[in-house]
């Protein structure tokens, strides 16, 4: 529903005095001209002076700097090392492997891996980056990223799940760094040259401002680019040095929002949530092979049977045709006119000039072509299921 | 000029006036990628819908600031939305309604009261 003209709920939700977390980035949005808005319980960016279009669009074509320091980065760490790295990874991978799709033990040193953590009905309790360290001293270590929203239940999962075998260690307290765009990598092996090296979902530890920080090459853009776990007294210095490269400009929710959209990428309480499966969710990649073959994860009868054929819906990307921008909660309709489903995320696409969406819809119904509608302000648009992401990844993967 | 609390302008002519939203609201939305107008003939009152205004993350009612008779709508905006935030006072109107009670122009703020009202939000 269309809300007063001023702050509309979620995106202009004005900073109130209710106690927000911070990250180590803060005053530094707020001497940017950021305008501040509530997220995951803390005060965020939404956007600054040049706007979410100018900020999405510089992104596509040059380099963005996000402040993720709200999302939730933390170390499982096994109590009793043995010294033998690959069996300490498999033992720590053992812990968390009963309540994630992932083959965790799989993972080669510096690996990243995306995976799901479910519950017993094969629900998707939150979506996070699981990571193999490099260094030989932190085999037996498992770098664990979480979000915002759902980090307190998530670590609380984990920790439950590892019981006495293993430390959960939170790291929320320092600053997370994402460099994303065509230009990341120059902007930022200007200060960090190892990153050069580094392959998409690959991670590597580096010392900067006399410390050590951990680059990932990853995010949530669709772009080629970075992630920078820093420790929080380093974090403003790394963040004013990234911006004084011409072609870095700072990017808030709103523009990180639209990127993710187009690049097809779920958001976790909105594409995803605890009654939707990964095949439901159509993140069918995040079900390792070795997992799906043991059926020893979450819920495994159930998206067994919806890898066979018994699936009621699925998330597909939708073009809408004409009209205005369908949102969250617009219902979706079949070629007959009757509701099949709601729209998850949708907005206005600033690199397509056009409005998309995605949402969830039965399987008869979510090939790319299908002819469907969605219901703005009881009118029916027309909509085209189209293939994701709706603007093609450019991750920089190994040649 | 005359404005609402909900941040939109009038300019009265003749008995009709011209309808936007001011540069506050514009600058508040952030870029404007969709517009949708009323029909010509439609009758509003004061507070009810008249347009709706939608950006990259949300879309807002434009509230008609009087009650009357859309008679014209401005017709370059759907195609350029924009125009909205770069013309919010200008170029960037909505609709014309032509006014069934005239006295209710009274209640609306003028300039200077509208910048004492932006001042206390």
């Amino acid at each position: 529903m269309p809300g007063r003209l001023q702050p509309s709920p979620e995106f202009h939700r004005p900073v109130s005095d209710k106690a927000l977390k911070t990250t180590p980035l803060t005053d530094a949005h707020r001497a940017l001209g950021a305008r501040m808005t509530e997220f995951g319980g803390y005060e965020m960016p939404v956007q600054y002076p040049e706007g979410v279009l100018k900020e999405h669009l510089w992104t596509r074509e040059h380099a963005g700097l996000f402040d993720v320091s709200h999302m939730g980065p933390s170390f499982l760490r096994l109590k009793t090392l043995t010294g033998d790295g690959q069996a300490d990874h498999e033992a720590v991978s053992a812990l968390l492997e009963p309540i994630v799709c992932a083959d965790v033990k799989g993972l080669k040193r510096g690996q990243i891996r995306y995976t799901l953590l479910l519950n017993e009905h094969g629900g998707v309790v939150d979506d996070l980056m699981v990571t193999r360290p490099v260094p030989d001293e932190a085999q037996g270590v498992l770098q664990i990223i979480v979000n915002a929203g759902t980090k307190e239940g998530d670590f609380a999962r984990i920790a439950a799940a590892a019981g006495d075998a293993a430390e959960l260690v939170r790291a929320d307290d320092r600053g997370l760094i994402a460099v994303q765009g065509p230009e990341a990598e120059a902007v930022l092996a200007a200060i960090i040259p190892e990153v050069a090296d580094l392959s998409f979902m690959t991670v590597t530890n580096a010392p900067y401002d006399g410390g050590t920080v951990v680059v990932s090459r990853s995010g949530y853009t669709g772009e080629d680019g970075f992630e920078i776990l820093v420790e929080a007294r380093s974090a403003r210095k790394l963040w004013d040095r990234l911006l004084e490269d011409e072609r870095a400009k700072p990017i808030g929710l709103g523009a990180r929002d639209s990127l993710r959209l187009e690049a097809g990428l779920p958001l976790y309480g909105h594409d995803l949530d605890e009654t939707i499966s990964p095949v439901e969710a159509d993140l069918g990649f995040a079900l390792s092979k070795r997992r799906r073959l043991a059926e020893d994860f979450p819920g495994a009868a159930r998206t067994i049977g919806e890898l066979a054929g018994h699936l009621t819906r699925r998330r597909v990307g939708l073009r809408v045709l004409e009209g205005a921008p369908a949102r969250e909660g617009a219902e979706i309709v079949g070629p007959d006119g009757a509701v099949i489903g709601r729209v998850t995320s949708g907005g206005f696409s600033p690199s397509l000039g056009a409005p998309i969406a995605m949402g969830y819809v039965p399987p008869e119904l979510a090939e790319p072509g299908a002819k469907l509608g969605v219901i703005v302000r009881g009118k029916r648009q027309a909509a085209e299921v189209v293939q994701l992401p709706f603007v093609t990844h450019r991750y920089r993967r190994k040649a | 000029m005359r404005f609402t609390k909900d941040h939109e302008w009038v300019e009265e002519s003749g008995g009709v006036v011209t309808v936007g939203i001011t540069a506050y609201a514009a600058e508040q939305l952030g870029d404007v990628v969709f517009v949708e107008l009323p029909d010509v003939g439609k009758s509003v009152k004061a507070g009810d819908p008249l347009a709706v205004v939608e950006s990259v993350k949300a879309a807002s009612d434009v509230y008609a600031p009087l009650s009357g008779e859309v008679v014209e709508v401005n017709t370059d905006l759907p195609g350029a939305p924009e125009t909205v935030n770069s013309m919010p006072e200008k170029d960037g109107w909505f609709a014309k309604l032509k006014l069934s009670n005239p006295a209710e122009l009274d209640g609306l703020m003028d300039h200077a009261a509208y910048e004492q009202f932006l001042s206390t939000l």
